[in-house]
């Protein structure tokens, strides 16, 4: 048998297409492309909502018009035309004619290896789920399960119908319509997301996935997300799926708040896998998403997140620690191929006393991409006795990605302790060696030595979603070597 | 067992082994010792398959089957082991973990299911005990932060756990204190059977005086100069290798 180079798996790589990067024609209900007052008026009005919420749409719009597309990140790609985006399509629809046989078999092996349920696998293709039972119960329970605490989960529209008083409090109180460019973009035009309240002193029983409301329609374009937790409680949210993300618009804007109240918990964990483009570096999506927490008295927020997908992510999810005691965590793999760009990182605003913030960042680049982690530790001069630690590493494979660190640090109290650390190291051909000699071959040892690597990030996820983050990295970094 | 013959390789344009020749049966131990620059490490690697090497010319046979154009991880499955002279570091993997790799990737290649858990720990302790490792030791990170004498240590258990029909220890000694050395030599004794090969690389006796070698081959200039028994060995500690160099040229 003749040896497998590593030219061929250069080869292999760059022939290697997305293979899930096809779409759908199902069913929908589209606008016209294009955005201007009317456009927002007539998506408050086919979400049927109250006049508060058109008002509020209409002054994010008026606020996004003066503004500037940013343009400090270290990405570069061609600024979407925002009056070419078509700004409302109505949850997609299962076809009925559709089954599991029309669906590409590379795709399904795909799902088979990442462990994804028959009806997962139906529900991400559109194909209608007949065997319902299971996941129908599965849903009600869970739903039975949350009322009787008194946890509200459900997408943000209903929530404007159904809990107004808390949305119209807490909505835009994080991430205000005026933040930054995407932000007020999305304020004015968000068609999707999902809504979660835990009463004073709940811990929530059970990780709150999006997953339960895939049933309800898929994710939107500019998704909105309002997670509350009032004092005292505890919630696990994950969002996301290790499935590659079928999804045809290209400029993803997503605002989500987090909002912790005295002595509360939310661990937020992100699994991030939008199609990334060919192997050219056509396509894919623009992933600008804002994420940010506000933190008050003895509250605890932790971002964990798996960035495998998008052309371009821009994305920081930050922790505002206003509350004394308060802490602050950040867990981020990101990984970038072929063409990708990432520009992701944490900002950690230090306002009370004694507030705490620890900041993991792996960054592993392959192919041709970029990847760059940006965080900012802020140490303002009332908060006493408040410490950071950071740690970033990058992981390179090959000799033409890129990483790169930006690390800001603004400490205006003397008492603060911050520490800083990085390193950057390669995949060496002696590790393959060392790895090939065992008898484990390239691809397996490039997956052991990343999973290695990612294993302080890939411990703070949920245990079974941890499994399933663990096979998307070597899926993702399938092909490639150094 | 193995039985190379005419050896030929190169890296870069430098030519290495120059038509080396060598044959060793199941059940015995052979040691090669020579000079710096000799080949030695270079014979190892080429043996495992290590890409960097070409092979020119000759061919390099394991039970009668040539493994010259073989994966290294191909070969690795065939039987052959490398211990390293300089094993390298898997952050993040443990010791555990990049056993168990390693041993289920050759038993996917023998079509064999994974072995299943208890049999794994099962395994790991009595190999462990056997080369006097600390538990604790297992979960640590590949390498990483091990001392000389923990790298080789781990490079034998390694060798224990995979059971190899033929192990190529190279400079295994390097780096080993006294008690140390005394320790891997007895695992590697205790693993030895009639059934699998050890090839030991050494630049002194030392080793050899815990790991009895039926054969001692000199290497030089990449050919085999001379073989003789365990008394050669000795007889190069006393003399040096600069009588073989004179004898060659005479």
């Amino acid at each position: 048998m003749s040896k497998y180079t590593e030219d061929d798996l250069k080869k292999e790589l760059e022939t290697q297409e997305y293979e899930y990067g096809f779409y759908t024609d199902i069913e929908s209900d589209t606008f016209p492309i294009g955005l201007n007052e009317d456009v927002i008026r007539a998506i408050s009005k086919k979400k049927n909502e109250p006049e508060w919420m058109t008002d509020w749409r209409l002054d994010a719009f008026r606020i996004w018009e003066e503004m500037e597309e940013p343009e400090w990140a270290n990405v570069h790609y061609e600024k979407p035309d925002f009056q070419a985006i078509s700004y409302y399509s109505a949850p997609k629809k299962a076809d009925p004619n559709k089954s599991l046989d029309d669906v590409d078999p590379e795709l399904l092996e795909m799902y088979r290896k990442l462990g994804i349920s028959v009806d997962e696998q139906k529900k991400m293709q559109g194909v209608a789920v007949d065997i319902v039972v299971d996941s129908v119960s599965v849903a009600t329970t869970f739903k039975k399960t949350l009322g009787e605490k008194g946890i509200i989960f459900m997408p943000i529209s209903e929530a404007i119908q159904e809990h107004p008083e808390l949305v119209k409090k807490y909505m835009g109180s994080v991430v205000p319509k005026t933040d930054n460019f995407y932000a007020a973009l999305n304020s004015a035009v968000f068609t999707d997301g999902s809504f979660c309240y835990i009463p004073k002193g709940v811990k929530c029983p059970m990780e709150l996935s999006t997953y339960f409301r895939i049933n309800e329609g898929g994710t939107g374009q500019f998704e909105r997300t309002l997670v509350v937790a009032d004092a005292g409680s505890f919630v696990s949210y994950l969002e996301g799926c290790t499935a590659p993300a079928r999804d045809e618009n290209q400029l993803h804007a997503a605002v989500v708040e987090l909002i912790a109240m005295d002595d509360a918990e939310i661990k937020y964990s992100t699994v991030q896998n939008w199609f990334p483009g060919n192997k050219e570096g056509k396509g894919g999506v623009y992933n600008f998403v804002t994420k940010r927490a506000l933190c008050e008295t003895n509250a605890k927020v932790s971002w964990t997140q798996v960035e495998t997908g998008s052309a371009v992510t821009w994305k920081y999810p930050s922790c505002i620690l206003k509350g004394d005691n308060s802490v602050g965590e950040f867990y981020s793999i990101a990984v970038t191929n072929n063409f990708q760009q990432a520009d992701t990182g944490t900002k950690m605003i230090h306002l009370g006393k004694n507030t705490k913030s620890t900041i993991i960042s792996k960054g592993i680049s392959a192919g041709k991409s970029q990847n760059s982690y940006r965080g900012l530790v802020q140490i303002n001069a009332r908060a006493e006795n408040a410490r950071n630690f950071s740690q970033c590493d990058s992981l390179l494979m090959g000799d033409q990605c890129g990483a790169h660190t930006f690390p800001y640090i603004e400490a205006k109290n003397t008492t603060a302790q911050i520490e800083h650390e990085a390193t950057t190291s390669k995949i060496g051909e002696d590790q393959l060696f060392y790895c090939n000699q065992r008898g484990i071959d390239t691809e397996k040892a490039i997956a052991l030595i990343v999973n290695g690597f990612s294993k302080d990030v890939l411990n703070k996820l949920p245990m079974e979603f941890a499994v399933e983050a663990q096979k998307l990295l070597e899926i993702s970094l399938e092909g490639s070597v150094g | 067992m193995l039985k190379i013959e005419n050896l030929q390789a190169r890296i870069d344009d430098k030519e290495i082994l120059k038509g080396l020749n060598i044959e060793v049966k199941a059940g015995e131990v052979h040691a090669i010792m020579g000079p710096n620059g000799a080949g030695k490490s270079t014979l190892a690697n080429v043996i495992a398959g290590k890409e960097e090497y070409e092979v020119t010319g000759g061919t390099i046979e394991l039970n009668g089957e040539d493994i010259s154009e073989l994966a290294p991880e191909e070969r690795a499955h065939a039987g052959v082991f490398l211990s390293f002279q300089y094993p390298i570091e898997i952050p993040g993997v443990t010791v555990t973990n990049f056993i168990k790799s390693s041993i289920n990737e050759s038993r996917k290649a023998q079509g064999l299911e994974e072995m299943p858990a208890k049999e794994m720990l099962k395994k790991i302790r009595e190999k462990s005990e056997l080369l006097e490792i600390d538990r604790k030791f297992l979960s640590r990170s590949l390498n990483e932060g091990f001392s000389g004498g923990e790298k080789k240590r781990n490079e034998i258990f390694q060798m224990a756990m995979l059971e190899p029909k033929l192990a190529i220890l190279d400079e295994t000694d390097s780096g080993l204190d006294i008690d140390a050395l005394r320790i891997v030599a007895n695992g590697v004794n205790k693993l030895k059977s009639k059934d699998n090969a050890v090839i030991v690389i050494t630049h002194y006796q030392r080793l050899l005086d815990y790991i009895i070698p039926d054969f001692v081959h000199v290497l030089y200039d990449g050919k085999i100069v001379k073989s003789g028994t365990k008394d050669l060995a000795l007889e190069l500690e006393e003399k040096g290798y600069d009588w073989i160099k004179e004898e060659l040229n005479a």
